[in-house]
């Protein structure tokens, strides 16, 4: 069983050093996401289910469609069609789509009831232990979260509004009096 | 005993870590940049909850929700920063930050 954690490490290793090593930004995307999943698998082995599925759910599905969203928003300009083109060609698609292969294998594998009987970890911590102390000991951390988010949106909102157009490399060179 | 020992786990995350250490410092690219600190933020999660898990405690957890809020909101602003930058200088290089106005 041990063999499952391994493949899930090797599996996020391989995808990160991939990701951070491409000249494309979508192609790295891709694979940044396969790490993101890797991990959410090693989550689920060492008996965390609500992290797993929070690390699927938030990690690669709300943070990296925000990556891929500002991708798009940077590529306006230029012939968007053809950018496009060269992105979806079949070769793309191999390199995430042998390591998400192997995630899948192993998620068919121990939802097919080979797994291991008990997390590796020794014992799981399910969604109720971790959502009682969520609420019971850290509801002050939980309320301050809740604040860095509002403050990250109307920071964001402030920040991406549309500035009178200057541009860094248009700028004369100025002389100090 | 089928129990992972707990540093062969924090030895993935450490490599994650340093992995996203790497990226940051030699990537010029700024998006490759963010990514390489979300890759941070998600191996020290990844060290919180073998943590967690290895006292079966729930702390481990809480903690990672709280990195993954964090993880969040920094990623909508430093987006934000990266598409006015691009905005400007018109490309995603780094370097091109180098000049200051005054």
């Amino acid at each position: 069983m041990m063999t499952l954690f391994y493949a899930a490490a090797i599996v996020a290793i391989l995808a990160t050093t991939l990701a951070l090593t491409r000249t494309n930004v979508v192609h790295g995307l891709l694979y940044l996401i396969v790490s993101l999943l890797a991990v959410a698998m090693i989550f689920f082995l060492i008996g965390a289910p609500l992290v797993a599925a929070l690390e699927v759910i938030i990690y690669a599905g709300a943070i990296m469609v925000l990556f891929v969203f500002a991708v798009m928003l940077l590529v306006i300009g230029r012939d968007s069609t053809a950018e496009e083109r060269l992105r979806l060609t079949g070769r793309v698609w191999v390199g995430p789509l042998v390591l998400t292969g192997l995630l899948v294998a192993e998620l068919l594998y121990v939802v097919l009831g080979y797994g291991p009987a008990a997390p590796l970890a020794g014992v799981e911590i399910d969604a109720q232990r971790v959502g009682l102390d969520l609420f019971g000991r850290y509801a002050l951390a939980v309320e301050m979260a809740s604040m860095l988010l509002l403050a990250g949106a109307v920071g964001a909102y402030h920040l991406g509004r549309r500035l009178p157009s200057v541009r860094l490399a248009d700028r004369r060179p100025e002389r100090d009096g | 005993m089928a129990e992972i020992p707990v540093t062969h786990g924090l030895a993935v995350a450490g490599v994650l870590f340093a992995l996203g250490v790497l990226g940051v410092l030699v990537r010029r690219n700024l998006i490759f940049m963010l990514m390489s600190i979300e890759v941070m933020l998600n191996a020290a999660g990844l060290a919180f909850v073998l943590a967690g898990a290895r006292w079966a405690q729930p702390d481990g957890q809480v903690m990672f929700l709280f990195v993954l809020a964090m993880a969040a909101a920094e990623v909508a602003v430093g987006l934000t920063l990266v598409i006015q930058f691009f905005r400007r200088a018109g490309t995603l290089d780094a370097d091109a930050a180098s000049t200051m106005r005054g």
